[in-house]
């Protein structure tokens, strides 16, 4: 309980330094938010007007502890572009992009641990060399590519589904979920192939070892030896992997996204990219920051419980 | 009798069938990549146009060769930088430990905690698109994975009995570090940059696919991956030859990596 509390603080100084980067990444820019809204060739007079009006004028600090409580209130400022408040765009587009992350997740793990784990014990052999093969092909193949592959399949060919029509979960849920349903795949398979990798050669490199030795001399099973002996080892490693692999998650559903034609945080993120919107390339940023954080806590949190080796 | 290192064989014979293709097509190309033929639009893959044929006439596999040609020379970049910044920070770090190692190694790890794709669209959404903002963005954002890899070396051999024996004989630190301890290192350095390269060829797909990265006239594959989704219906192979080879060129270099970390192991 200690060490979680201790954790929980690192974590929190941690977010605030992160905040105070982004805070400031996008204050060194060229031209502030009155500029960006009055044009370049706006007066000074007028220029200093408003920038006393926003608050502008201020000094950094009392800026910046400013943004960051209207932040935590849900308050993530204005679109320059879009004449709304940044939490009401927001709003819709993290549940579509989240659900999508989750799925796809699911997806990677609900591949990736019976195939790692069922073909983990055949280390040699017509099998091993199948699924070493396959992973390493579908490894290669880049999420946004596989998204154009199960297109061109499943809705040119099969036409399962009509492309770049994209279904509202406020509309329809089952049809959203069976939208989903593709772009999830083409950012699961590739992450997938990663795992059964890593499973397999976690639990390769334990085979030979002496604890597994002694468990096959006491006359245990293979499959006894792989669940009570090797897979508590191996844990550590693998949800380590995995929390790298949701996080990458994250990237990989901003490309996606694009490829399927969803109203996600993608879209929005590299239109206000190409607009020079920064309130909104900020709150999102900071959004992610957070996201990454919290799932590195919670991993070496999930990694310590079951291993008390491990010195956080 | 050792067994043959197959996965290097195949993983480096791939990677330089490739190359040949790449470097050579980009001086003897079937046909001009950008020449527009308004009567022979979307053509399908045939004799003259062996991957056929895309929306203003020009031919696809002449344009594979240019967009991969530009995606080598990105990911050549990149990796350039990433591996001789990773390098000379990480092995210093490693080489000398202290406080230098404790400060630059926890700022790497805090920086290695975000994808680095999404890294660069902040970056570059600070400095404007474009192929050199995102080979030198890239670049900088690859440094603390080849620092890590460099550190662990550096920190291996720098207690080993040659490099005491050259110290002892008064060479100077960085004369260890790159003339004694780094062909030491070399292969487990030559497996972190072919990962390197395949992670800036799929970064720099994503970046380009976005329309951040490689602004035209200029083709990459992921530009051009962008542009033929709109033909998926009426002309697949445009789509189909530019994904494939970018899987082709990942594929290969992963093997080539694999292949040497199997020879160190």
């Amino acid at each position: 309980m200690k060490l979680i509390m201790r954790k929980l603080f690192t974590l929190i100084v941690t977010l605030f330094i992160v905040s105070i980067l982004a805070f400031l990444a996008f204050q060194v820019i060229p031209g502030d938010a009155a500029v960006a809204q009055l044009g370049v060739d706006a007066t000074p007079e007028s220029l200093a007007a408003l920038r006393a009006e926003m608050g502008l004028d201020r000094p950094l600090p009392v800026r910046y502890a400013d943004w960051l409580g209207q932040f935590l209130f849900g308050d993530m400022g204005k679109s320059h572009v879009h004449d709304r408040s940044v939490t009401e765009l927001l709003g819709d587009r993290l549940i579509i992009t989240g659900s999508l992350m989750g799925l796809s997740f699911l997806f990677t793990v609900g591949i990736a641990l019976p195939v790692g784990l069922f073909t983990a014990n055949r280390q040699r052999g017509s099998i091993h060399w199948a699924v070493t093969a396959a992973s390493q092909v579908i490894m290669a193949v880049p999420p946004l590519f596989l998204g154009l592959v199960l297109t061109f399949l499943f809705a040119v060919v099969f036409r399962l589904f009509a492309p770049g029509v994209f279904v509202s979960h406020h509309d329809n849920l089952l049809g959203y979920l069976g939208y989903m349903l593709f772009p999830a795949l083409a950012i699961a398979l590739p992450k997938s192939a990663m795992t059964v990798r890593l499973i397999r050669s976690s639990v390769g490199s334990e085979l030979g070892k002496d604890y597994v030795q002694t468990a096959v001399s006491r006359g245990r099973g293979s499959s006894a030896i792989l669940r009570r002996h090797i897979l508590p080892n191996i844990a550590v490693p693998v949800i380590t992997f995995l929390t790298l692999t949701l996080i990458m998650t994250i990237t990989d559903a901003i490309v996606v996204e694009q490829v399927f034609s969803i109203p996600g945080l993608g879209r929005l993120l590299i239109s206000a990219i190409e607009n020079r919107d920064y309130p909104v390339v900020q709150a999102i940023v900071v959004i992610i920051a957070a996201f990454v954080m919290v799932l590195h806590f919670l991993s070496d949190i999930l990694c310590r419980a079951i291993d008390r080796r491990i010195v956080l | 009798m050792r067994r043959r290192n197959i996965t290097l064989i195949v993983g480096g014979i791939l990677t330089a069938i490739l190359l040949i293709l790449i470097v050579g097509g980009n001086f003897f190309r079937p046909f001009d990549p950008s020449a527009l033929n308004a009567g022979h639009r979307l053509a399908e893959p045939s004799i003259p146009h062996l991957l056929g044929t895309d929306h203003m006439g020009r031919d696809v596999f002449s344009r594979v060769l240019d967009g991969a040609g530009t995606t080598l020379l990105i990911a050549l970049g990149v990796v350039l930088i990433g591996a001789a910044g990773g390098l000379l920070i990480g092995g210093s770090a490693g080489y000398f430990g202290g406080w230098l190692d404790e400060i630059v190694m926890r700022f790497f790890d805090g920086v290695t905690a975000f994808p680095s794709v999404l890294l660069a669209l902040v970056a570059v959404s600070l400095t404007g698109p474009g192929t050199g903002n995102v080979i030198v963005i890239l670049g900088v954002l690859f440094i603390p994975s080849f620092a890590r890899v460099a550190r662990g070396e550096f920190l291996r051999c720098k207690n080993l009995d040659y490099v005491k024996r050259v110290r002892l004989m008064g060479a100077s630190p960085l004369r260890i570090m790159f003339r004694h301890i780094l062909p030491n290192s070399l292969p487990v350095f030559l497996a972190a940059v072919a990962i390197g390269f395949n992670n800036a060829v799929l970064a720099e797909a994503s970046l380009s696919y976005l329309g951040i990265g490689v602004q035209l006239p200029q083709v990459s594959l992921g530009r051009m991956l962008a542009d033929s989704q709109g033909y998926l219906i009426t002309a697949p192979w445009i789509a189909l030859s530019t994904g494939l080879a970018i899987v082709l060129q990942v594929f290969s270099v992963s093997l080539l990596a694999d292949g040497l970390q199997r020879r160190e192991d």
